[in-house]
């Protein structure tokens, strides 16, 4: 065996340059799926987590009855005394963060423009908050005690023309069903850095969510964080009650998940192409060195080496060029992964329905995909050189001392 | 009489081997006969054409007659697979062929050695008898050179040395001495010849140079195919 390595070494240092380009393609083939593999891996953590950040935190206590699509504000639809709810849920050793919201809908109206907005009343002195006080671009963050006071996302300022200290109108729909108007200041701009989220969302205190819907003392959700997101199927079922639904992360971003399973499997067909591009360099290669070595088969096979000899020869070389594109692989694709975890891919506003993404998507590689992904360039370049090291192992001795020209 | 005594290493028994290309046969060999015995120092010669390399290769079981038996030291070889046959050629035959037939990676102490890994033999063992045939051909101080650093005659004398170094019991040359210059020519024809006396071992070499066929004990002549002549010197 160590003849084979010793001997395919330098059958491979005979023309280094092809040598190494074939190392070299199958080391930016590895470096492609590596970069696949993290961005897609990224794209779907970094939308996971920031919908949790954002949207779904951890665990969702919401009414039996309520409806996320619906946005009701009818009092049977909503927490009575959240506050109240929210105390007892700290009180668990797994929350960090629990914290009532009231979720409404309205349409922000300024000279003659107007959108429809999300209306979230939050506690403004909530550790949950801090997203958005971290994501502040200019003004100040919402005091609990401000009752005529927004923040707006930057793009729905944009949108709109609007900067700190600007009076909106915004009109609400109540509790009732009726309608409630009120001038409002803009006291600051956010940004999530998700567009969709920037977009169409308008912060005020609880307090006043309340007071301008009609929903006194009541929230649609208890936002919850808790100390790992794994602990959310235990404390869930720690806190059943008749009086409400408890939903987990994973309950609320079924689709992100299913999303995640559609992209993995369109990815495979990537993969597919990239390897297969790969494999056809290295079968191209050592075809090219079958021809120019028969006559060297035939001297080996007239001394006696069997054809399987002469086919773990060639798989020698397979393996060499594998160990180096592997090598070359995780150098490229380690370095071109470490420059987008950190600068990240830009994408603008890519919105889908339910699913919370950044405008920057980050590469995110784990050391299971990378070892994987090794395993499988490593395997595909000896698989590719399966058909050559069966030519060269079928070649009858006779014939191959003939390949001389003799 | 003592010539009838010695063993039969290799025996041909009424081969042929037709050759076809298209719609086209070529009859290299029309029904050989041919018994080389222990210790033979054999040449066969003819023309081109005649089926001198032919028959070197169906005696060196790297082809397989049409019609007819191959018998290596008693053994019918053409009923061997093709592992077989490259398992009998790996202990029993050593080969020479006319373009220095080295393995060009490969330092001369290395392709001297390559038979002997392929055997199976021990690194010491390996060690000791590569050395030895290094230094039956003269080349010890050329060890460690590679085919391109060694001169033709080199190179071919490497290839002796890589052809005695498993004690085969036959050692087949097919034109040793065509690529080479007269002088190196008659050093290889030399050290084959000595290595026949001394160690005994049986060759049997193809070619059309009179000065080669000087050193044979027994020259056997190919026409078309056949054996027309058959003498011992």
């Amino acid at each position: 065996m160590t003849q084979a390595f010793k001997l395919a070494y330098r059958n491979l240092g005979r023309n280094k340059s092809r040598s190494l380009l074939s190392a070299l393609a199958v080391g930016i083939g590895m470096a492609l799926l590596l970069l696949m593999v993290s961005v897609l891996e990224g794209e779907m953590s970094g939308a996971l987590q920031n919908t949790i950040r954002l949207q779904s935190g951890h665990l969702q206590i919401r009414p039996a009855s309520y409806d996320e699509n619906k946005i009701s504000l009818k009092w049977e639809d909503l927490i009575a005394d959240p506050q109240r709810v929210a105390d007892q849920l700290k009180t668990l050793p797994q929350v960090t963060v629990a914290t009532p919201r009231l979720i409404a809908s309205g349409i922000l109206t300024v000279s003659d423009e107007s959108k429809g907005v999300q209306i979230l009343g939050i506690d403004p002195d909530s550790a949950a908050n801090a997203p958005f006080r971290e994501g502040m671009l200019a003004g100040e963050f919402i005091q609990a005690d401000d009752h005529e006071g927004i923040l707006v996302g930057n793009i729905l300022a944009e949108k709109l023309d609007l900067d700190v200290n600007d009076k909106v109108n915004l009109l609400v729909t109540t509790a009732d069903g009726d309608v409630n108007e009120q001038l409002f200041t803009i006291r600051g701009k956010f940004t999530t850095r998700t567009p969709g989220y920037d977009e169409s969302t308008i912060f005020m205190p609880l307090s006043k969510a309340q007071a301008i819907t009609g929903t006194n003392n009541h929230a649609s959700i208890i936002f919850v964080m808790l100390q790992d997101q794994s602990q959310a199927e235990d404390v869930a079922a720690a806190i059943q009650s008749n009086d409400y639904k408890v939903l987990t992360w994973r309950e609320q971003n079924v689709f992100i998940t299913q999303f995640e399973d559609y992209a993995n499997a369109f990815f495979v067909v990537l993969y597919l192409i990239v390897l297969g591009i790969t494999a056809t360099v290295v079968t191209n290669t050592l075809v090219m060195a079958v021809f120019e070595r028969t006559r060297e088969i035939g001297i080996l096979a007239a001394i006696g080496m069997k054809g399987r000899g002469i086919m773990a020869q060639f798989l020698a070389e397979a393996a060499l060029i594998a160990t180096g594109g592997v090598i070359a692989g995780l150098i490229i694709g380690g370095a071109a992964v470490a420059y987008f975890t950190i600068y990240g891919i830009y994408i603008g506003d890519y919105g889908v329905t339910g699913v919370l993404f950044e405008d920057r998507i980050y590469a995110h590689l784990t050391l299971e995909n990378t070892i994987t992904l090794a395993i499988v360039t490593y395997v595909i370049t000896l698989i590719a050189s399966l058909y050559p090291a069966t030519l060269a192992a079928r070649l009858e001795p006779v014939e191959a001392l003939h390949g001389a020209g003799e | 009489m003592e010539q009838e005594n010695k063993m039969e290493v290799t025996k041909v028994s009424n081969a042929t081997r037709v050759f076809r290309i298209g719609e086209v046969e070529t009859k290299a060999l029309r029904g050989v006969d041919l018994s080389i015995k222990d210790g033979e120092f054999t040449a066969l010669v003819g023309p081109s054409g005649s089926g001198k390399t032919t028959l070197l290769q169906l005696i060196g079981l790297l082809d397989q007659p049409t019609t007819g038996e191959v018998f290596i030291n008693g053994k019918d070889a053409t009923r061997l697979n093709r592992d077989q046959r490259a398992d009998l050629r790996r202990g029993t035959i050593g080969f020479i062929f006319q373009f220095f037939a080295l393995i060009p990676t490969l330092t001369a102490y290395e392709n001297v050695e390559m038979p002997l890994l392929l055997n199976g033999k021990g690194s010491a063992e390996r060690k000791a008898r590569t050395m030895e045939m290094l230094d039956a051909v003269g080349l010890t101080d050329r060890a460690h050179h590679r085919p391109d650093q060694l001169s033709g005659g080199q190179q071919q004398r490497v290839a002796v040395a890589r052809a005695l170094s498993i004690n085969p019991s036959l050692v087949l040359a097919d034109e040793p001495t065509a690529n080479l210059d007269t002088e190196n020519g008659r050093q290889v024809m030399d050290i084959m010849k000595k290595l026949n006396k001394d160690t005994g071992v049986t060759f049997v070499f193809a070619t059309h140079d009179p000065r080669v066929i000087g050193y044979a004990s027994r020259v056997v002549t190919l026409e078309d195919g056949l054996i027309q002549k058959d003498t011992a010197s």
